[in-house]
């Protein structure tokens, strides 16, 4: 049981990672999160790793939600839940979405991020699963 | 509230551990009685630095002006906290704490902390909590900190009693805005700042602000100074900080100022009493059957509400 306990509502941080231009999907998935009942601290566009690291710190969020369609997810993943661990948000579950093959998501799921939605995943599984995450039951 | 091998929050804070000051804020910020102690051990060392409120409708560039400010103070080498607060939905209660994109990656500098914060559910522009917020933001070291409140539209009066300098953000051609706020503005405003200054119309609003601003009263002393800014062509940031400054050494300097500080702890102190007896009579309510029978009595209209309650008060004025 973590020190909040009760009733707080479960802080979650939403970024994109990576050059690709537009949010999207990235505030869909925020609002749908929001809606949900959750606090969704939303950073935006072209976050590199260590920016991204240092709000979930500073945040002190529940959970991490990358959004990502340049690519480069092998290279930026692993490196944010790297630098996670190393400031000690280690136990902070990362999620991800974007279009990633099978192969690599397989890969980064070893690597430590903990669910990896495609285009296909529906907003209610997305929830669903950020709630179980949340919550530790995932 | 320090768990074995953790060390003591307060100290842990002030020694500058980001981690602990996050973690604190959490507990303060969802009432966990475990920050109470953190609470009584930092108001000692607070009150001493500007809490600057940054308030005024949505999108007029409060973040934006935030981060231009944190450059700012960072290029005068003072440290910043930052508190913004954004609206927590009533259906849901969740919320979407969007201000921190404004601001620009300073990689790897300490200088600057950043929390967002929803407002759970408080009226007046902020959350419950957030003074309490920006006192553990004064504890962890820093020289200034910059409160952004929710923007609502209405004038958010809660940033009057957590903010030592109070600036309120319009924007040009804000002419109905300017009405619907005008009854609680000026006595909010010791800054205005007319920003988007590189649209047109900003002298316009500058000179009605201006006229607007002789006409209202000015309890203290202070005259509200207004500052043109622009946050896209970068310009009167640092006029936007002197003006800051000189409110904060005039507040320093006026001799009602501690009889105004007597009057904010003073208010604060009684909030706090209304809450802990809310809480212990809400406790009792639930937990003692012939405090239950008190309420049966009423719904019966055999005994009317304000009597139930004068009996419940723990020393009743009766
Ligand atoms: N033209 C112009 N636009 C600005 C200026 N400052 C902010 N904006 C824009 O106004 C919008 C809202 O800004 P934001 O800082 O989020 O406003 P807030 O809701 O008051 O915090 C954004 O699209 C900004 O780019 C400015 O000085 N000039
Ligand atoms: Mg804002």
């Amino acid at each position: 049981m973590s020190a909040k306990g009760r009733k707080s509502p479960v802080r979650v941080l939403i970024a994109k990672p990576g050059l690709d231009g537009h949010d999207r999907g990235a505030k869909i998935v925020a609002r749908a999160l929001r809606d949900s009942g959750m606090e969704v601290i939303y950073a935006g566009l072209r976050q590199t790793p260590e920016e991204i690291v240092r709000a979930a710190v500073e945040e002190d969020v529940d959970l991490v939600g990358l959004s990502i369609l340049s690519g480069a997810h092998m290279a930026l993943l692993p490196r944010i839940v790297r630098l996670l661990k190393k400031e000690g948000g280690g136990r902070i579950p990362v999620f991800a979405g974007g279009i990633i093959p099978d192969e690599d998501a397989r890969r980064l799921r070893r690597l430590g991020v903990r669910a990896i939605f495609g285009p296909g995943a529906s907003l209610a599984e997305i929830v669903r699963t950020a709630q179980q995450l949340a919550r530790g039951v995932a | 509230m320090s768990r074995a091998g953790t060390p003591d929050p307060a100290r842990a804070i002030a020694a500058g551990d980001r981690r602990a000051l996050a973690k604190a804020i959490t507990a303060v910020e969802s009432g966990d009685p475990a920050s109470d102690a953190l609470l009584r051990a930092v108001f000692r060392r607070t009150g001493k630095i500007p809490i600057v409120g940054l308030t005024g409708p949505l999108g007029v560039g409060k973040s934006s002006l935030i981060n231009l400010l944190v450059a700012h103070l960072r290029a005068q080498g003072k440290t910043v906290g930052v508190v913004a607060v954004d609206p927590t939905s009533p259906f849901s209660g969740g919320s979407v704490l969007g201000d921190r994109i404004r601001l620009e990656r300073r990689p790897g500098d300490p200088g600057v902390f950043f929390r967002s914060m929803a407002s759970r559910g408080a009226a007046g522009g902020i959350a419950a909590s957030t003074r309490d917020v920006a006192r553990l933001l004064e504890a962890a070291g820093f020289d200034v900190v910059l409160v952004e409140t929710v923007g609502s539209g209405q004038v958010d009066v809660a940033i009057r009693d957590v903010a030592s300098t109070r600036i309120v953000v319009l924007v040009p051609h804000l002419g109905d805005e300017v009405q619907t706020l005008k009854a609680g503005l000026f006595e909010i405003a010791d800054v205005f700042c007319v920003n988007k200054s590189d649209l047109p119309g900003a002298e316009t609003a500058e000179r009605d602000l201006a006229e607007l601003a002789s006409l209202g009263p000015a309890p203290d002393g202070w005259r509200s100074r207004i500052v043109r800014t622009s946050t896209v062509v970068p310009s009167g940031i640092p006029e936007l900080w002197k003006a800051v400054e000189a409110h904060e050494r005039f507040v320093a300097e006026a001799p009602g100022h501690l009889a105004e500080q007597r009057r904010r702890l003073e208010q604060e102190i009684v909030g706090r009493v209304r809450d802990l007896v809310a809480a212990e009579i809400a406790a009792r309510l639930e937990a003692e059957p012939s405090l239950r029978h008190l309420v049966d009595r009423v719904v019966a209209r055999e005994l009317d509400p304000r009597s139930a309650a004068e009996r419940l008060l723990p020393r009743s004025r009766r």
